[in-house]
């Protein structure tokens, strides 16, 4: 156990350094010379030689990413080019409104996608159940985009139950919440029915409907425990489609996460914030992954960590 | 020999010269304007930074104004100049120093007089290169600049703090463009104390002696501005508070001010909705519209065949539908003939310039040696409706014989390619087109159409490069008397007009702003389209609805 744990702690570190040289390189290979965009039109070249020698852009890739990479140990992410702030303060500071929104999104997929799961799983075969099973295809596949606007024209605009876009109440969260939720609801939904038509199978179910127990003591006693165990496993994993959403969802919904920072550092060219969350990101992911696994084995005794 | 304005008569003598209606600052208030009440407007992105010698964006560079102020400014809602921390100033005859005598009283937010020894401090740190100003090279003529630029000098050798209230500059060259070099937020003065203070962080604590103070900064959420008590200008500002909303998409943002929810959507109306908004009169009531310091144009690189061939390049000008171009863009712009912009001082309205003339057009090209046209590339960037216009513009082409390759691109590339000798033959510079710094002709020369724009890595994406032209505009810039500024513009407008000659671009449109507001906003028109005060003039706006 201790050896499996060293030995995943050790893979994980490095995954985040390969993503660190991956995106480094990405970034260092960008036509966009961050140089310029700092001094602007009317700068003379000595201006931009000057700004290009006091950030370390003068020297070669390998210095250039040493340095990074020192100073990435020690918590440092260094200073933003546009917005000149701290990019560790600038994560920090966003940081609650990602994770609000990552349980908001979490409450909201497991609630839909379980449910959905467990319904298709009971009616399987039904019209109920391909109905389910479609829409959780179309939940999967619609971009989020699309229905975050879809959510927001509906119940904000048209409704006004909830408020259009912004940061506060909990009331803002749920819209947000709700498109993230969508997408991972309609995973959920489907590993929900499968492990629950897994389930039902067993012998121990047909026991118990031979005991003649009530179905929906059968379904929610003795079934459902045993099914819903191995897709809440899915949580950690969850993270890192999670990652992937919030740069649409914030920005769509004025959220101010992470995501959003992501995404106008990336239309800036401004290279330490895209490298800062990046970075964040990777992590939240590895340990996720980390997260994922231990938990499988208290989850189910068959896995066993070796 | 030095003798101050030190009257207002005298200054407002001096402003009638140059064409100004007054340079009393009290005169500049609405008095029909409500004093009191809170507004909301509303940001895409998050505001980067408020520090003058910094910001250089859309969203900062009206707040900046707000929160600081400069020895000069302009008339609200104009191009006009007036002395603004300044009470007076005097030009010597050689245009070569300026003096300036500053207002008493003037307190920055933290409760400190502001003197010149603060003028002094703000024009050093803005061209120290440890500060990484943008605007930097803005203050090139002053006396000293090379050395501080080069690190040799902490400070400006040309730039003398006389006695607490008058500072004096010595330019290296008489420079006509110095006062409105005085009114770019990159001379706003700062407090040095607070400079120290907060150091690379006090673009998130600016403290200057503007309209307004910061009273908050949520990073990513809102700020808030609130009405400096203090302020020298009395009955200014009008509001008491504005937040400043920002990551609010420009579609939210006009749901939300439908709703009555905010006031000011900043970002403008986004495109898919302008037909909607125009198309009803109660909304389209609340819209307004004004032109800005842009052109949109295509390059033609000079040094590269054919396009060294002046008769080919006027063909290209004569080939393109500026018409259609517009309507591309919901019509959100008017046709440009010129380099300048109409707003801009110095823009020739006697010039035609060249008309729509396929078959003229045809008829060029044959006369240069190029009857069936020739094969080329057209670089645009990438971004909505960029490459719509392109289309546009390489259909105009195909019609004249001229096969234009499309090469679409991310900003960066094109500006790569551009400042490249051997890099684009044809660029259209939309979505990178020149936004004047400031309401001067000589702005819109230098660094695009002039020979120091023509260096690998420069702006002048032309490389178009005429000496005689250089000459005449060193000669137009060394005119700093305001009284012959009708010459100098003169001499302005027969340089653009050589330009447009010799064709080095086809100019295609002016881009229009359209600022809409909710119905409770009140004041002239023009502060919502200032052409200085970019996107509007927060100090002067009002609410109606406040007793």
């Amino acid at each position: 156990m201790i050896a499996y744990l060293g030995r995943r702690l050790i893979q994980s570190a490095l995954i985040l350094l390969g993503v660190s040289l991956i995106t480094f390189a990405l970034l260092y290979l960008l036509p966009a010379d961050p140089v310029r965009q700092i001094a602007g039109r009317s700068a003379t070249p000595q201006t931009v030689e000057n700004i290009r020698q006091q950030l370390g852009l003068d020297q070669p890739f390998i210095v250039q990413y040493w340095h990074y990479l020192t100073k990435l140990i020690s918590g440092d992410l260094g200073r933003s080019y546009i917005q000149r702030s701290e990019v560790t303060e600038l994560i920090v500071s966003r940081l609650p409104a990602s994770l609000l929104l990552m349980v908001g999104a979490i409450l909201c997929e497991l609630l839909i996608g379980l449910s959905m799961g467990l319904i298709a799983a009971v009616k399987r075969g039904t019209a109920t159940d391909q109905t389910l099973m479609v829409a959780s295809f179309v939940g999967v596949s619609a971009p989020q985009f699309v229905v975050g606007l879809l959510l927001l024209y509906v119940f904000a605009v048209r409704l006004s139950w909830f408020p259009i876009g912004g940061y506060g109440t909990w009331r803002h969260l749920v819209l947000p919440s709700l498109t993230m939720g969508i997408l991972g609801a309609g995973w959920y939904a489907r590993m929900m029915r499968s492990s629950m038509i897994d389930v039902l199978r067993q012998d121990y179910v047909r026991t118990a409907r031979a005991k003649g127990l009530a179905r929906g003591a059968i379904i929610f006693r003795h079934a459902l425990p045993n099914a819903i165990l191995p897709v809440i496993a899915m949580i950690g994993i969850d993270i890192g489609i999670f990652m992937g959403g919030i740069v649409v969802v914030e920005s769509v919904f004025g959220w101010p996460g992470i995501g959003q920072l992501a995404w106008q550092a990336i239309q800036r060219v401004d290279i330490p914030i895209i490298m800062g969350v990046t970075l964040v990101s990777a992590f939240a992911i590895v340990v996720g992954n980390l997260l994922a696994d231990f938990i499988a084995p208290f989850i189910d005794p068959r896995i066993k960590l070796r | 020999m030095k003798k101050f304005l030190a009257s207002t008569v005298a200054a407002s003598a001096l402003a009638l010269m140059l064409g100004m209606t007054s340079a009393r600052a009290e005169d500049t208030v609405d008095p029909n304007a409500k004093q009191g009440g809170e507004i909301i407007a509303t940001y895409k992105d998050d505001v980067t930074t408020l520090d003058p010698a910094i910001g250089y964006d859309w969203q900062n560079w009206s707040m900046i104004k707000s929160l600081f102020d400069g020895l000069m400014d302009y008339e609200p809602g104009t191009t006009k100049l007036k002395p603004d921390l300044a009470e007076s100033y005097e030009i010597s005859p050689d245009g070569k120093t300026f003096t300036f005598r500053l207002r008493h009283g003037v307190k920055f937010h933290n409760g400190r007089e502001m003197t010149a020894d603060d003028v002094k401090y703000s024009l050093d740190r803005v061209t120290n290169p440890k500060t990484q100003s943008p605007g930097a090279g803005f203050f090139g003529s002053i006396k000293g600049y090379d050395d501080v630029a080069a690190g040799k000098a902490d400070s400006l050798a040309g730039v003398t703090v006389v006695d607490p209230y008058t500072v004096k500059f010595e330019l290296s060259r008489p420079d006509a463009t110095f006062l409105h070099v005085m009114a770019i937020n990159f001379s706003h003065v700062v407090p040095k104390e607070e400079v120290e203070k907060y150091g690379a962080d006090f673009g998130k604590h600016p403290v200057g002696t503007g309209a307004f103070k910061l009273a908050e900064w949520t990073l990513g959420q809102r700020i808030v501005f609130e009405r400096n008590p203090d302020y020298w200008h009395k009955g200014l500002p009008h509001l008491d508070k504005i937040t400043f909303e920002v990551g609010q998409e420009p579609i939210v943002a006009l749901l939300r001010l439908q709703k009555g929810e905010i006031d000011l959507p900043l970002d403008g109306i986004p495109p898919a909705k302008f037909q909607e908004v125009m198309s009803d009169p109660e909304q389209k009531a609340r819209v307004v519209e004004g032109g800005q310091l842009h052109t949109g144009y295509i390059t033609m690189n000079t040094t590269m065949a054919p396009f060294d061939n002046v008769k080919v390049r006027q063909a290209v000008n004569m080939a393109i539908n500026k018409a259609r171009i517009i309507q591309i863009i919901n019509g959100r712009a008017v046709p440009a003939n010129q380099p300048l912009p109409p707003s801009m001082p110095a823009y020739d309205k006697q010039y035609k310039g060249y008309p729509y003339d396929v078959a003229k057009a045809k008829a060029l090209l044959a006369e240069a040696g190029h009857p069936d046209g020739f094969d080329t590339q057209l670089f645009a960037m990438n971004t909505d409706p960029n490459p719509r216009i392109a289309q546009a513009i390489q259909q105009d082409l195909a019609a004249i014989g001229i096969k234009a390759s499309i090469q679409a691109l991310a900003q960066a590339n094109v500006i790569a390619a551009g400042g490249d000798k051997a890099g684009a033959p044809m660029i259209w510079s939309g979505g990178m087109g020149w936004i004047a710094d400031f309401p001067d002709p000589s702005n819109f020369y230098g660094p695009i159409l002039g020979c120091a724009g023509a260096v690998p890595g420069g702006w002048n994406w032309s490389w178009y490069c005429n000496k005689d032209l250089d000459a005449k505009a060193a000669e137009a810039d060394s005119i700093v008397d305001p009284a012959k500024s009708d010459e100098r513009y003169k001499m302005w407008s027969d340089i653009y007009a050589k330009i447009m000659a010799d064709a080095p671009w086809a100019p295609v449109f002016n881009e229009q702003r359209f600022t809409m507001k909710s119905a409770r906003m009140g004041g002239a028109d023009n502060l919502y389209v200032d052409p200085v005060h970019v996107p509007i003039n927060y100090d002067n706006v009002y609410v109606k609805d406040v007793q």
